[in-house]
């Protein structure tokens, strides 16, 4: 490809006279997007109407503009890149909140546009008229209503800047239908940015040497890494290990995180957490120095927070200042990029620092007693399909594949957290902040479009898969071969285990009466539908589903009342878990104080 | 390492904050744009943080810049959540402990300052002892009839309620404040 060509192609347009739908389009040209999530309407004509005459950028309609966020969600995620959606004026904006708070509380670049109705309209009550900016407000990281042509080009291209840099999110453009037919002129992305945004990103160096000092003197360390380190791109991921290579030291990741460093790699403790392994959140509350990179000490993290990991300093990398000291007070903050923070500390641990493998030794094998104790283990069971055994052949079965993997919400979500191996980064997409189910089937047809010759896996819940069923439709019509593999036990899982653990096993309404058939769902769409039913016949099952090149749901039929564990009980601290060989029914009517009821 | 590195207890959550409220003024300098000021109170509702007094004006008309004074009250982990998410919203440009700074420089507290207009009807007595009162606060009197007075009163949060709730009993039927506008004493800028 020639390099030239779209500097060629900015002087070529810029201060060209062109109208607000055509400056849409040219804008998302020279923000370099080449697909759209979206769904038509009144106040979004004149963009459609450019969109249609034109081949750069690829439209995919959804059904709903939540499947059109998520999506957008996924595809961002896999790639790295902007993720984008178009929408209507208000149903459309409302319907698109879901997954704008979403983006938001997972940091994932996203740029809605939307239509509004004519500004003079603005404010009388017009059909379809909603207050976009106002309700999108807090759930995204900055928003506009364009009521000037001239200002459109301008807020467009910063959308961008804003939306992939520091801290990414999701940003909002509200353009009411008369600029978009409102001629003015157009002008080539500015690569000043505005004066009153400049994200950190080098990190303090006096901290960090700080940090090394620390590091270095350490003798039962952990590194606990997130999302952060993803979203630094693949080059932190590869620094990532190289630290964790250099240092000796154990290393554990949020939900998030997954992939950053490698499931198969020696120091790899698994997830930590309310539902991690015993030994990822026995290294956090034991450790004597933590270095937390990318990550947000979470409420599902640190369990109760006066006995987080009482005994140890802290150092806590983050882009986001107000991440800092939030939750947890840490005794070294280092404010930047995860990839460029690293960097230095993988430079400076090389220019001196040293950890003797002895020094560390106690501890790894403090370590290994606890992965002793298997806390991932489930009885088997050669009747029925236990659902981490699917989630088990189901990693086995394709982990030779390229193979990206999303997830709804709930305990399946979990299940593949812990039982499915994930090698690299930015293979893994599922709703962590937000919990939104029906995030994974619309987020796997975003990567599906992303990289059409890959393995889409929506891993799903019976219950979190019909709330946004729909876009099977759309995958279906865009010739996205994902497979929907539903861990079906009839239940809403996730809400059973908790009213098992804090309201006497009365299961208020979470038992799913009249499931559709989903093999006959998939074939009303024109997808494939498998179920399975019995563990001898799984294998073979998916097989048929990985070789079937259309939409599959595959009904998986699962023990019904198995429950996820590990698990630490709201209002508990990491050494107080709830293991698999515990749960009793006693136990677990019993894990949860008074004070902890309150809790989510 | 040094004395600030020993270990610490995390504790924010189910243990109730152990550290005491302060009171706090913060010059935010913002561009002056829409939503601006909206964004700056749905940051304040929505994460449950208190303001006392809010005050806004651009300051800088060329560069489209307003300054938005904030006293607020938290204990000292909840300012420094809410400096660093007011820094997060994309048109602020600057968030400045006005509190902080004055403690820096030596003093007790920024110089602070609120503009009340009070208006006060009666006869008799207590008509003359309003504009008494109000000649020893050094408030003028901006209109008057037979019937009210009106005062313009400036000065310190506690001197502008101390008036207020004298001439309460003195026939108080109406008032209007500004909100506090703060800068720091000396000759540097925020």
């Amino acid at each position: 490809m020639d390099q030239r060509a779209p500097a060629l192609k900015w002087q070529e347009t810029s201060m060209q006279e062109m109208t607000g739908a055509e400056m849409v389009v040219q804008a998302l040209r020279d923000n370099g997007v080449e697909h759209v999530f979206g769904y038509p309407g009144g106040a979004v004509l004149p963009i459609y109407d450019e969109l249609f005459q034109q081949d750069d950028i690829q439209h995919i309609l959804v059904r709903h503009e939540q499947g059109a966020g998520h999506a957008a969600e996924g595809y961002a995620r896999s790639t790295g890149k902007v993720g984008v959606m178009l929408v209507t004026s208000g149903p459309g904006a409302t319907n698109a909140v879901t997954a704008l708070q979403d983006a938001l509380m997972d940091s994932i670049p996203l740029v809605c546009i939307s239509g509004q109705v004519p500004t003079a309209l603005i404010g009388s009550d017009a059909f379809q008229e909603c207050d976009t900016v106002g309700i999108t407000r807090p759930c995204t990281k900055h928003n506009w209503l364009v009521r000037d042509i001239s200002e459109l080009p301008a807020a467009l291209h910063q959308a961008f800047h804003i939306a992939q840099t520091g801290r990414p999110g999701p940003v909002v453009v509200d353009i009411p239908k008369d600029v978009q037919f409102a001629k003015g002129s157009y002008v080539s992305p500015q690569t000043a940015p505005r004066t009153s945004y400049h994200p950190r990103v080098e990190g303090d160096q006096e901290k960090i040497k700080q940090a090394i000092e620390l590091m270095s003197t350490a003798e039962r360390p952990v590194i606990y890494s997130g999302g952060g380190v993803v979203n630094a791109g693949p080059e932190a991921s590869h620094l990532l290990r190289e630290l964790v290579e250099l240092t000796g030291f154990p290393i554990t990741s949020t939900l998030m995180g997954l992939g950053a460093y490698p499931a198969s790699g020696e120091s790899w403790l698994g997830m930590l957490g309310m539902h991690g392994t015993y030994e990822a959140n026995m290294a956090m509350h034991d450790c004597d120095v933590m270095l937390c990179i990318g990550a947000r000490f979470d409420d599902r993290i640190t369990g109760r927070l006066d006995a987080f990991s009482p005994n140890s300093r802290k150092i806590h990398i983050d882009i986001d200042p107000s991440s800092i000291n939030k939750n947890v007070h840490v005794d070294i903050p280092i404010i930047g990029d995860a990839g460029r923070v690293m960097e230095d500390l993988v430079r400076l641990w090389r220019a001196g620092a040293k950890t003797e493998k002895k020094t560390l030794k106690p501890w790894w094998e403090q370590i290994e007693k606890w992965r002793g104790r298997n806390s991932l283990a489930y009885k088997p069971n050669n009747k029925v399909i236990m659902p981490q055994y699917a989630i088990q052949r189901l990693y086995e079965l394709t982990k030779e594949r390229d193979v990206y993997i999303t997830t709804e919400v709930g305990q399946h979500q979990m299940w593949a957290a812990q039982h499915f191996g994930f090698e690299a980064p930015n293979r893994w997409m599922t709703s962590g902040g937000l919990g939104t189910m029906g995030y994974g089937l619309p987020a796997a047809l975003g990567v599906q479009i992303a990289h059409p010759d890959a393995l889409v896996i929506d891993i799903a819940g019976d219950a979190s898969v019909l709330m946004t069923m729909q876009e099977m439709s759309a995958a279906v019509q865009h010739n996205a071969p994902i497979k929907i593999f539903i861990l079906n036990n009839q239940y809403m899982g996730m809400v059973r285990q908790w009213q098992q653990l804090l309201h006497g096993n009365r299961l208020s309404h979470s038992y799913t009466e009249a499931l559709p058939d989903f093999v006959k769902l998939a074939e009303a769409y024109g997808g494939h539908g498998i179920r399975c039913e019995k563990p001898d016949e799984l294998d073979d099952a998916i097989n048929e589903m990985i070789e079937v090149d259309k939409p599959v749901i595959f009904d998986c039929r699962v023990a019904n009342l198995a429950n996820c564990f590990p698990m630490i009980p709201s209002g508990k601290a990491h050494n107080e878990m709830l293991l698999p060989d515990e749960a009793t029914d006693e136990a677990v009517a019993n894990a949860i104080d008074s004070k902890g009821r309150s809790l989510v | 390492m040094n004395a600030q590195l020993k270990p610490t207890g995390s504790a924010y959550f189910i243990t109730s904050e152990t550290e005491r409220s302060e009171t706090r003024t913060l010059a935010v300098l913002v561009d002056n744009e829409p939503g601006v000021l909206a964004r700056v109170i749905g940051l304040f509702s929505g994460r449950g943080y208190n303001i006392d007094s809010l005050t806004v004006s651009e300051t800088e008309h060329e560069r489209h810049l307003s300054r938005i004074t904030i006293v607020t009250r938290g204990t000292p982990h909840v300012l420094e959540q809410i400096k660093h998410q007011l820094e997060r919203i994309v048109p602020v440009h600057r968030v400045v402990d006005l509190t902080v700074t004055a403690h820096e420089r030596g003093h007790d507290r920024p110089l602070e300052r609120e503009l009340a207009l009070v208006k006060v009807s009666g006869n008799g007595d207590d008509r003359v002892e309003a504009l008494r009162l109000a000649d020893a606060f050094r408030a003028q009197v901006i209109d008057a009839n037979t019937e009210h007075f009106i005062f313009e009163i400036t000065g310190r949060i506690s001197k502008v309620e101390q008036f207020i709730a004298i001439m309460q009993p003195l026939g108080l039927v109406e008032v209007c404040r500004t909100g506090v506008a703060a800068v720091n004493r000396g000759p540097e800028g925020m």
